[in-house]
């Protein structure tokens, strides 16, 4: 047995897990660290308050030249990062706001990695490399006005006529829609559903911005309207037919957010610390009453247990051993026990918990659409329930 | 253009920082350590007179075994290769003796390519002595153009290095010819964090490892007990006394002024 003394206790990392990550790791997390704090931290209240991001081109193009736009694709002008730095990356992106890290998933594991997974060489060398640095961005279209967690049903509709491809129909929810250069859109055709690379010039395409959101404010939501946009027939995704096709995307857009779900718990969470440690009441500080504590290792056990989890899958992933159901387990707890943790914090701060003057009203609204979207908690539910008795209790 | 960066690794400022009891040197064991901010602002500088026009950047770092995290962080912002010096008789030198290794190893660098210009930062955040940058010009026989907020290089490799010096009351503007040695200000430049690219090709850039042998330096000329100064005793910083708190019968702006120019805040 060893009996030299343990390192100094850090309250941020209870468990020590920090010691799990290389030094290249680390150097990734404080690259986008950096481009947070500079870029981001000293303005996104205000943007969430006024509902918009300022100057969001420069900033994709910045977190293209930082390498985070597609950084776990190879290739294509693309960083080739790890399946371990992407999901650091998520967790400082959202960290800052859940509105960041949803333009970085989108760009990176929906609408790139549907390009780079199933499109043809063409369309990989003509949208990847504008992609990976910030200078074309790219939105999702799966989710309809009518149709969410089943999306086998969608009403969005691609026929041939011709050579060419005719769409028609309507998406809704879509990030990045409005400011987007290249929508990846899913329809149903004769052969099932497809994918289309749609240039958002394209005429009969249009994306008004959804308003009157009170969560991911500092986010573009859109619609996207498809009045018989005519597409050549090369316009097509060659290698994807089926509902596997945006599943894919969806389990690697899921994989970011295990880890990024965890940046709003921290950030809310090291928030309602050093506020329990200045605010006095009853004539001592906040965090030394029990029912605060409780509250406060309730919250660091969850975030603890979570990163241990999001780190597994990430190592998981690298080894390419990871399952899709796996990806569900980590986005159904991480995001619960996250909005949890938000929630917590929020009750921490009392009266400024409601405040944007601190971060953590903003993360605990951010995380409701985290919770919704890329599959709901009852979504994840269900699959997990499939594959642990082999019933499905979908329908 | 060939540029030798003389960056350091400290420990981290952020951290509870200690000596050593048993010789009164800085505890670099047990806590983490970072390639010394005031350093990135050479690095960074460098990097920009290359990418401006041609050449190479090498950096240097004298220090233990952890140190190649400091060579690491500036290859990784896009410098081209490292040299590190770590021999355990090194262990406790003080400004006179890193700057005999500093110049030994620029020099050793120089017989591959000559040297035209020597960065350095303007003190290290450990020690912030600030006298290295001087000492190593004096052994490598360059001018010293010390302290520069800018600098412009004209003509190239054979050309000059100019340089402003901000002073209380006046800038100085400073020509030197090359090669010379420039010492950096935090307030020449906004160091770049790495990209991954920067991240990922890090790794393979080429860092050599000498010891004092490969210098020529006999270990009697460093290290603790040929040092100049030494630490002979150290305590605790005493906990922070209560704050004044200054009570406003009316004169509260003038005791506030009173009290900021009596300790020349203002
Ligand atoms: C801010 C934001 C951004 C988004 N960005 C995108 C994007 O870029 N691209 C995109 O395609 N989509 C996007 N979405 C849409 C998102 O993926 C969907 O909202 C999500 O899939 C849920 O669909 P729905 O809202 O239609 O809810 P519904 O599917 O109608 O579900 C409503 C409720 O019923 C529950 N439910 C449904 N079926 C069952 C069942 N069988 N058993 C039990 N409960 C069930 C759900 O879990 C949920 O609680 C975004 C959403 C938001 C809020």
């Amino acid at each position: 047995m060893k009996t030299s003394t343990p390192p100094p206790f850090d309250p941020n990392d209870p468990a020590g897990i920090d010691d799990l990550l290389s030094a290249d790791e680390k150097a990734v997390r404080e690259s986008v660290r950096q481009l947070c704090a500079q870029r981001v931290d000293p303005y996104v209240a205000d943007w969430f308050e006024r509902g918009t991001i300022d100057d969001i081109r420069g900033l994709t193009k910045e977190l293209g030249s930082l390498g985070v736009l597609g950084m776990h694709l190879e290739g294509y002008g693309c960083a080739g990062m790890s399946a371990t730095e992407y999901g650091l990356a998520c967790l400082e992106l959202e960290a800052s706001d859940s509105g960041l890290r949803s333009l970085v998933s989108v760009q990176g594991s929906l609408a790139m990695f549907a390009i780079w997974r199933w499109g043809s060489e063409e369309q990989k060398t003509q949208w990847l490399p504008p992609m990976a640095a910030g200078e074309a961005i790219g939105c999702f279209g799966l989710t309809e006005p009518d149709v969410g967690s089943d999306p086998g049903s969608m009403r969005t509709r691609a026929r041939r006529d011709g050579d060419d491809w005719v769409l028609d129909g309507r998406k809704m929810w879509i990030t990045n829609g409005s400011i987007a250069d290249v929508a990846v859109v899913w329809a149903q055709t004769d052969e099932g559903i497809r994918g289309f690379v749609v240039p958002t010039t394209t005429p009969g395409f249009s994306a008004p911005e959804i308003k009157h959101k009170q969560s991911l404010r500092a986010s573009v939501t859109s619609e996207l309207v498809l009045d018989a946009v005519r597409l050549p027939a090369d316009a097509v995704l060659p290698e994807v037919r089926g509902l596997k096709g945006p599943l894919s995307c969806l389990n690697e857009a899921r994989f970011g957010i295990v880890w990024g779900a965890l940046g709003a718990a921290r950030s809310s969470l090291q928030a309602a610390l050093s506020y329990a440690g200045e605010r006095t009441q009853f004539g001592r500080p906040i965090s030394g009453f029990q029912l605060t504590q409780a509250k406060l290792v309730d919250m660091s056990l969850e975030y603890t247990k979570g990163s241990l989890l999001a780190l597994h899958l990430a190592r998981r992933k690298d080894a390419g051993t990871l399952r899709p159901e796996q990806v569900c387990l980590g986005k159904l707890n991480n995001v619960r026990e996250s909005l949890e943790i938000c929630r917590t914090a929020r009750t921490i701060l009392g009266a400024n918990g409601i405040s944007l003057e601190y971060p953590v009203i903003r993360h605990m609204n951010n995380l409701e659409s985290v919770l919704t979207y890329e599959g709901t908690v009852e979504m994840h539910t269900l699959v997990l329930g499939q594959a642990i008795t082999g019933q499905s209790a979908f329908r | 253009m060939n540029i030798v960066v003389c960056v350091k690794y400290v420990p981290d400022a952020q951290a509870e920082r200690t000596f050593n009891a048993s010789d009164n040197t800085t505890d670099r064991d047990n806590v983490d350590g970072l390639l010394s901010e005031l350093d990135e602002y050479a690095v960074e500088e460098a990097l920009k007179i290359v990418e401006a026009g041609e050449g190479e950047v090498t950096v240097l770092t004298v220090g233990p075994a952890q140190a190649a995290d400091a060579i690491k962080k500036a290859l990784q912002m896009g410098a081209h290769k490292g040299v590190h010096v770590d021999d355990d008789a090194i262990h406790g030198s003080d400004a006179v003796a890193t700057s005999l290794v500093l110049a030994e190893a620029i020099k050793k660098i120089g017989n591959e390519a000559p040297v035209d210009l020597v960065v350095t930062g303007m003190a290290s955040t450990d020690g912030t002595m600030g006298v290295v940058p001087t000492m190593l010009a004096e052994r490598l026989g360059l001018p010293a153009v010390t302290f520069a907020s800018e600098l412009t290089i004209d003509g190239g490799a054979g050309g000059t290095a100019t340089i402003h010096r901000d002073g209380d009351a006046s800038t100085q503007t400073i020509t030197a010819t090359l090669p010379a040695l420039v010492s950096v200000t935090d307030q020449i430049n906004e160091p770049r964090y790495p990209s991954f690219k920067g991240i990922m090709a890090a790794k393979k850039k080429p860092v050599e490892k000498w010891a004092l042998a490969d210098l020529g330096i006999d270990p009697s000329q460093v290290g603790l007990d040929a040092a100049w100064t030494k630490v002979e005793a150290f305590a605790a910083r005493p906990p922070r006394s209560q704050g004044e708190i200054v009570p406003d019968e009316g004169d509260g702006g003038r005791k506030l002024a009173a009290f900021l120019t009596e300790h020349k805040f203002v």
